[in-house]
């Protein structure tokens, strides 16, 4: 197996994985806020946020859909040797990794079910930029409304119209976080 | 035999599994026996989990379950880059990262220091564990002879 593929995961497991997943609840929390996270690193294109956040969130039972250019055999192996989460198609997939554009169209992406709503897809968006302008944030965990660079704001606004269903998005790009759960209004 | 001269898969495959089911207690004494401390970072510190460890009657039917089994796993990187994994027998964290270095020297120029030091010791201790048990065995055999045949 590639070196690649085996390097990168977190130093100290236990310690790591809790300030990551620390990071990412507080980026769910709070969308539009943007925050640092870091601690695993894996090949080219993966950034350093979306390999942290894999490596916390995602394990044998999380099947994972690589979109496009990160669709790679060192990034497959990468995934596979430190979290063995099952590679599958988009409709199966509870985590989902990719750029916006490669991720495609959100509608083969789970929403979950009404009995069930937790069982809808998480995407990782990987970003050229973050940065708080753009499209504006309103909901729950928002004072009174923030800002992020989303990629557009369409989709976003008829996934809330889904709610209680629908997906999340977290959105990385280096070491930066952020998120958009189903329950904010974009505009 | 078994056989650890070439530097084929199969021949790592059959080291793996006897640093595997090795005693810990062996497998530390030999290591130190060998007197080899290289450095070495972990791609995988040692961590214990269960495995399910399936079975086919005769190699050949459907697969079964045979049972669960503490395994403790661990991969590491030695300073040159050759890369060791390990998945041992029980919870012990010493005997797993001692099985991963073994892995990475056998695939290198330490190889025949680690054969005769670690691996050939350790078949003869697990030889000569089969042979024991065995043995127990072949002493609570019981041979039925039939005296008349009813033919």
């Amino acid at each position: 197996m590639e070196l690649q593929a085996l390097e990168g995961g977190f130093a100290d497991a236990p310690v790591a994985s809790s300030y990551a997943f620390r990071a990412a609840m507080t980026a769910m929390a709070r969308p539009g806020q943007i925050n640092d996270i870091s601690g695993g690193s894996g090949p080219a294109p993966l950034s350093e946020a979306a390999a942290t956040l894999l490596l916390t969130l995602c394990d044998p039972e999380t099947p994972l859909h690589i979109a496009g250019a990160h669709n790679t055999p060192a990034v497959r192996g990468w995934v596979t040797f430190h979290t063995g989460a099952p590679l599958v198609g988009p409709g199966a997939a509870m985590f989902a990794l990719g750029t916006w554009g490669s991720l495609g169209d959100l509608a083969q992406y789970s929403i979950g079910t009404p009995e069930y709503p937790d069982r809808a897809a998480t995407l990782i968006v990987e970003m050229d930029r973050l940065t708080p302008e753009g499209a504006t944030l309103r909901g729950p965990g928002i004072r009174e409304t923030a800002a992020l660079s989303l990629p557009e704001t369409e989709a976003f606004k008829s996934n809330a119209a889904l709610f209680p269903l629908g997906r999340d998005f977290f959105f990385t790009c280096g070491r930066s976080l952020a998120a958009l759960p189903r329950s904010t209004k974009v505009s | 035999m078994k056989d650890f001269t070439d530097g084929s898969s199969e021949a790592r495959k059959l080291w793996m599994g006897l640093l595997a089911r090795a005693r810990a207690t062996d497998l530390i004494a030999a290591w130190d026996g060998l007197g080899l401390d290289p450095d070495f970072v972990w791609l995988r510190a040692p961590e214990t989990g269960g495995v399910m460890v399936r079975g086919r009657a005769g190699a050949t039917g459907a697969a079964f379950n045979l049972g669960e089994m503490t395994v403790t796993r661990c991969a590491l990187k030695l300073a040159d880059g050759r890369v060791g994994h390990a998945v041992v027998q029980g919870r012990d964290r010493r005997k797993a990262e001692i099985a991963a270095l073994c892995d990475a020297l056998l695939q290198g120029a330490e190889a025949e220091k680690v054969k005769t030091s670690v691996l050939e010791p350790l078949t003869a201790a697990s030889g000569a564990r089969a042979r024991t048990r065995a043995a127990k065995a072949a002493a609570t055999k019981v041979d039925f002879f039939t005296m008349v045949r009813g033919e």
